[in-house]
């Protein structure tokens, strides 16, 4: 899977890598690192019809849920069923084993309005202070 | 490589010997005896039989029309034996004995619990309550059998109603989110009737109790946040943008969930009116107004209470409660049914209500329980009824002044019947959480407050005495926090690790929860 | 009394906070709304005379030897049940949310979980609900939650507070469907309902013993919802599970009750205990407070909420319930209750129910004027067909015998007559106290 500098990234803390057609969703380390032990994913159904920052998945930690935000519009062709099966792997390996869901892109252009890795950095940065 | 210590060797041997169940732990043997009542199990004891058994046989002869037999027919009848526990009553009674010594309560410890008004409870309302004459009556005997409970019912709505400035009470909500859903429900009615359905929306301020959101939610309506201003206050320029002609309601909670009363109240509700919008009172916070301020009067048009909170009724380690809606005279004819009607000095109760949003529970209501605030409203006069608001504000802000030194308090203000505080520099300097002082007061004996609540204050305190604490405790709690703060200054470890006087330490919230053992 | 603020201590305290009265306290409030006229008494009854003045009310309920069920139930409430939930260290306790200090409860909520899973033959259950009707309601949210379908199938014999209740937790919405499966010879007509299910259907809910007190075909439902994809909801009475199939048996995937069978008090409808269980694959879908067994720190056994994140505090408009408050101690006293019972005393229990029913029903359909209307098995209420007015007769009765005869249908089931009568006799009822409805009903159709 992708090096944190190969991937966009939302203002709500997905990450996104794009492999032509295709995308692979997750949440970013620093998301995981903020929320503490994750104990609970709600993927999307399958084949479910997503729409760019519009809420599609939640994940727990014991005393809040995050909604997970489509970073771009789509249909969803995969869903990591291990992240769920084991929720504790989104703390671990949020970018590799801890994928979240793949979307078939509806509009490949949404991709160009995320951020890259040092524009998140600095929005990071800026949020936190 | 592992190998058990001799003394780990030791604990499984008893266990084995003892033959108790896997999910028992070695940990646990030596220790006082932590098991589950099925783990106490000894098939053959008993706690209670049943000796009075009649047969269809007994009675002789047979039965016209159906059948009538006890016997029961092949395929109907249970299986496999429920896994219950089988004890004498000695077991039964030292078991839930000994559970209910590892358990703080308003009896014990000074219970300041933000938001859920944990006064004294009176032992009268408990005698009153259990005089078989009100226990033992069935919800659909006949009115006329019913009297005594139906006077009371009708005069504690006549009482709430005189005390809130409001038209018509039912008391049919088992608790304070279900006088909401109920609330709401009478709104949406109203609108129906109006013909007006395009309001959709409800509008909370970001300070509320997680219960207005959802159930707004919970019955369709979309909630609509706004953001308090930096009092804590609504802001009536962010309240104007959200108005509109599809605002259904507006929730408040006065005083609010930071003990703060909305001053511009006449204001705001004046501008949801305008815009063709109720307005809601979430009445958790009624401590802090009975007998000083009528709902009413400052434009709400449907409210809640609490018994369990205002009305000294036990909260039971979580239930049950009793609600209550009160409603200005357009909502009436939408409460629920049955009401309790008067005439002639007889009292009786009436389902004839055409616009009635029905019924949200079974019956009446929490009957059992608005006995208890019955008998403490009779021991309350007028005056005395502001006295308790009077109390509750005094040792609000008397706990507030002497901690807000230490505890940066949210507001500079007077608060009402509760204030909300901060974790001192000198805490979270040392990585040291809201948390980490909540469990240290506990090994001093003292409930810890609301903590991280309401949601806008970071590492929220929220602390609510209530009126029937002494100084004397207060006081305690107060230097209590105060050293708290020096333990955590000199000895952060000391507060990370609390606590340490009770049955266990901290527990594994994420195994939990992601290992859910919900049962044996 | 209440109130152990001196004037001294609220001198002192005023002091302290720099106050020079009460009222300065009370700025924020604009004067015009504070102190306004109330129209309350000006004096206020002492303990003594409180005591006094709640006994006569109690004393105007004038008690009947009673035989009305229709969803709530006589009891026989053990002594011990009464004397251990009267502790105060239960009674004014609060939530569990420090759960260090609040092991005892905690603990006493995994024990009610559990023992409502046995009971009930279910995986998982909440830490209660406010009462049967409102649990039944959560129940059919959940099965449309989960299935993402509109229609609901509910038995013609379902108690009618239950569907009342049902409609307003579906916000009287028009949006979603309830549709009666009307019943024949006072059980559900299976045929009709294998009809009626189709693939929008998200749920069958039906009680047993349903509300004329007949044992429905539980497993015979089940399947045929099952068959057409719908799930099944099932409200069954605790107290008939001694001897009855439990929802579990028949495959129920959320099953509720009116726990008040288990050792709880009439007082006029509450507060009662809504148990709420259902199948492992839907555990987020309960709504409410749930407690869960972990370990502290040094590996010892201990119990905290969990799955918290479900719930109104945190997932606000996205929680699948708003319920805060619950019904614990009533919860803690049908833990007990079991507890002392165990699966024998719930067996035994079982059979003082049938048998007085039994008894009952082969008594008063002796009378002269008086059949039983159904055929079907029942637990312990069966509805009796008399040759007169039954709410006539039972005013009448009631006057000069001091005896409730049961519940009239006709105002619920007007197709029923106006001589249908619902009858109860749970193991409170004897012998003598049957002979003399058995009298009463003789002297009086």
């Amino acid at each position: 899977m992708p090096k944190q500098e190969e991937v966009k990234y939302t203002k709500t803390h997905e990450w996104i890598f794009v492999q032509g057609q295709e995308a692979t969703v997750g949440l970013s380390d620093h998301a995981q690192h903020e929320m503490g032990d994750i104990v609970f994913v709600e993927l999307p159904k399958p084949a479910q019809a997503v729409e760019k920052e519009k809420p599609c998945a939640v994940v727990e930690s014991v005393k809040s849920a995050f909604d997970i935000y489509a970073p771009v519009s789509g249909q969803i062709s995969a869903l990591n069923e291990e992240a769920a099966k084991e929720p504790a792997l989104i703390n671990q390996s949020p970018m590799d084993k801890a994928w979240l869901f793949k979307i078939t892109l509806s509009n490949p252009d949404q991709v160009k309005d995320l951020m890259d890795w040092n524009a998140y950095q600095d929005f990071v940065k800026q949020a936190t202070h | 490589m592992t190998t058990n210590t001799p003394t780990e060797t030791a604990k499984d041997a008893v266990k084995n010997a003892a033959g108790l169940p896997s999910s028992v732990t070695t940990a646990d043997i030596g220790k006082p005896d932590n098991r589950l009542s099925i783990e106490k199990s000894d098939p053959g004891r008993r706690g209670i039989a049943f000796k009075n058994l009649l047969s269809a046989k007994q009675s002789g002869g047979s039965a016209s029309g159906g059948k009538a037999t006890d016997e029961v027919p092949a395929g109907f009848a249970r299986k496999t034996a429920p896994k219950l526990p089988e004890l004498s009553e000695l077991d039964v009674v030292r078991h839930y004995t000994r559970l209910s010594k590892m358990a703080f309560s308003v009896d014990a410890n000074f219970y300041p619990l933000g938001s859920c008004t944990m006064k004294y409870n009176p032992r009268i309302n408990e005698e009153a309550a259990a005089l078989e004459g009100f226990s033992g009556l069935h919800p659909l005997a006949h009115d006329k059998s019913s009297q005594g409970t139906l006077e009371m019912l009708y005069d504690l709505e006549k009482r709430l109603c005189a005390l809130c400035g409001m038209a018509a009470f039912t008391l049919q909500p088992a608790a304070g989110a279900h006088s909401e859903f109920t609330g709401l429900l009478i709104a949406k009615a109203y609108f129906e009737k109006l013909g007006d359905s395009a309001r959709t929306e409800i509008i909370c301020p970001d300070s509320a109790h997680g219960t207005n959101p959802a159930t707004a939610a919970m019955l369709g309506f979309t909630p609509v946040n706004i953001k308090s201003g930096p009092d804590g206050r609504v802001d009536p320029a962010d309240l104007k943008v959200h108005l509109s002609d599809k605002t259904a309601v507006l929730m408040l909670t006065i005083p609010n969930t930071l003990g703060i009363f909305e001053s511009r109240i006449e204001e705001i509700a004046d501008m949801a009116h305008k815009a063709g919008a109720l307005v809601y009172m979430d009445g958790a916070n009624f401590n802090a107004l009975i007998g000083l301020v009528k709902p009413g009067d400052l434009g709400v048009d449907i409210m809640h209470i609490n018994t369990h909170k205002t009305f000294s009724t036990p909260h039971g380690g979580g239930g049950p409660g009793a609600g209550g809606i009160g409603v200005k005279n357009r909502l009436e004819e939408f409460l629920p049914v049955p009401r309790v009607l008067k005439s002639g000095g007889a009292y009786t109760t009436d389902y004839n209500h055409p616009h009635s949003i029905g019924k949200v529970k079974a019956f009446f209501g929490n009957v059992g329980v608005l006995t208890r605030a019955y008998a403490y409203l009779l021991m309350h006069s007028k005056k005395e009824l502001a006295g308790i608001a009077e109390n509750a504000i005094l040792n609000a802000n008397y706990m507030k002044s002497r901690l807000q030194a230490v505890y940066p308090a949210h507001s500079k203000e007077y608060c009402m019947h509760e204030c909300v505080l901060t974790p001192p520099d000198e805490l979270t300097a040392k990585g040291l959480k809201t948390l980490d002082v909540a469990k240290r007061l506990l090994d001093y004996g003292f409930h810890a407050p609301t903590i991280y609540f309401p949601l806008i204050v970071h590492e929220a305190i929220m602390i609510e005495p209530t009126e029937t604490e002494s100084k004397e405790t207060m006081d305690s709690f107060v230097e209590t926090m105060l050293a708290i703060k020096n333990e955590g200054a000199s000895t952060p470890q000391l507060l990370k690790d609390a606590p340490h006087t009770m049955p266990v330490k901290r527990l594994d919230e994420v195994q939990a929860a992601r290992q859910p053992n919900l049962r044996w | 009394m209440f109130i152990p603020t001196t004037q001294k201590d609220q001198e002192e305290m005023l002091k302290t906070i720099g106050a020079s009265s009460i009222k300065e306290l009370l700025k924020q409030v604009p004067a015009k709304y504070l102190y306004p006229a109330f129209d309350l008494p000006e004096t206020s009854l002492d303990e003594q005379q409180t005591a006094r003045h709640m006994k006569n009310l109690a004393a105007a309920n004038t008690p009947a030897l009673s035989f009305l069920g229709a969803g709530a139930y006589e009891r026989y409430i053990p002594a011990a049940v009464k004397a251990l939930i009267s502790r105060g260290e239960y009674l004014t306790a609060y939530t569990p949310y420090q759960a260090e200090a609040s092991q005892g409860i905690l603990q006493t909520i995994y024990e009610y979980q559990s023992s409502v899973c046995a009971l009930y033959a279910m995986d998982c259950a909440n830490a209660s609900m406010y009462d049967g009707a409102s649990a039944f309601g959560e129940a059919v949210r959940a099965a449309v939650r989960v299935t993402g379908k509109k229609k609901v199938l509910c038995q013609e014999t379902l108690n009618p507070q239950y569907l009342k209740t049902l409609k307003t937790y579906f916000a009287n919405s028009k949006d979603y469907q309830f549709v009666t499966i009307p019943q024949k010879d006072g059980l559900m007509d299976t045929d009709k309902l294998s009809a009626m299910l189709d693939s929008d259907t998200a749920c069958v809910a039906f009680q047993t013993p349903n509300f004329f007190g007949l044992m429905e075909d539980a497993h015979k439902i089940s399947q045929t919802a099952h068959a057409a994809g719908a799930l099944v909801v099932a409200a069954a009475d605790p107290a008939s599970l001694g001897l009855f199939s439990p929802p579990g048996e028949y495959g129920a995937d959320f099953a509720v009750g009116e726990g008040q069978a288990l050792g709880l008090p009439l007082s006029y409808g509450g507060p009662y205990l809504g148990i709420f269980a259902c199948k492992k694959e839907y555990v987020r879908q309960m709504p409410g407070r749930i407690a869960g067994m972990t370990k502290d720190k040094d590996g010892k056994r201990g119990f905290v909420l969990t799955l918290q994140a479900r719930e109104q505090h945190i997932r606000r408009d996205k929680a699948a319930s708003n319920i805060c408050s619950n019904e614990a101690l009533c919860a803690l006293s049908a833990t007990i209750y079991l507890a002392l019972l165990g699966p024998e005393g719930l067996k035994e229990l079982g059979l003082a129910n049938a048998g007085a029913a039994a008894f009952a029903a082969r008594k008063l359909a002796s009378v002269k004027g008086a059949a039983l209307k159904f055929k079907g098995s029942f637990f312990n209420e069966f509805v009796l067909n008399v040759s007169c007015d039954a709410a006539r007769l039972r005013e009448k009765v009631l006057a000069k015998e001091r005896i409730d005869i049961g519940l009239p249908l006709k105002d619920l089931y007007p197709a029923l007559g106006p001589g249908a009568l619902l009858v109860c006799a749970t193991e409170t009822k004897t012998e003598e106290d049957i002979l003399r409805l058995e009298k009463a009903l003789r002297e009086n159709i």
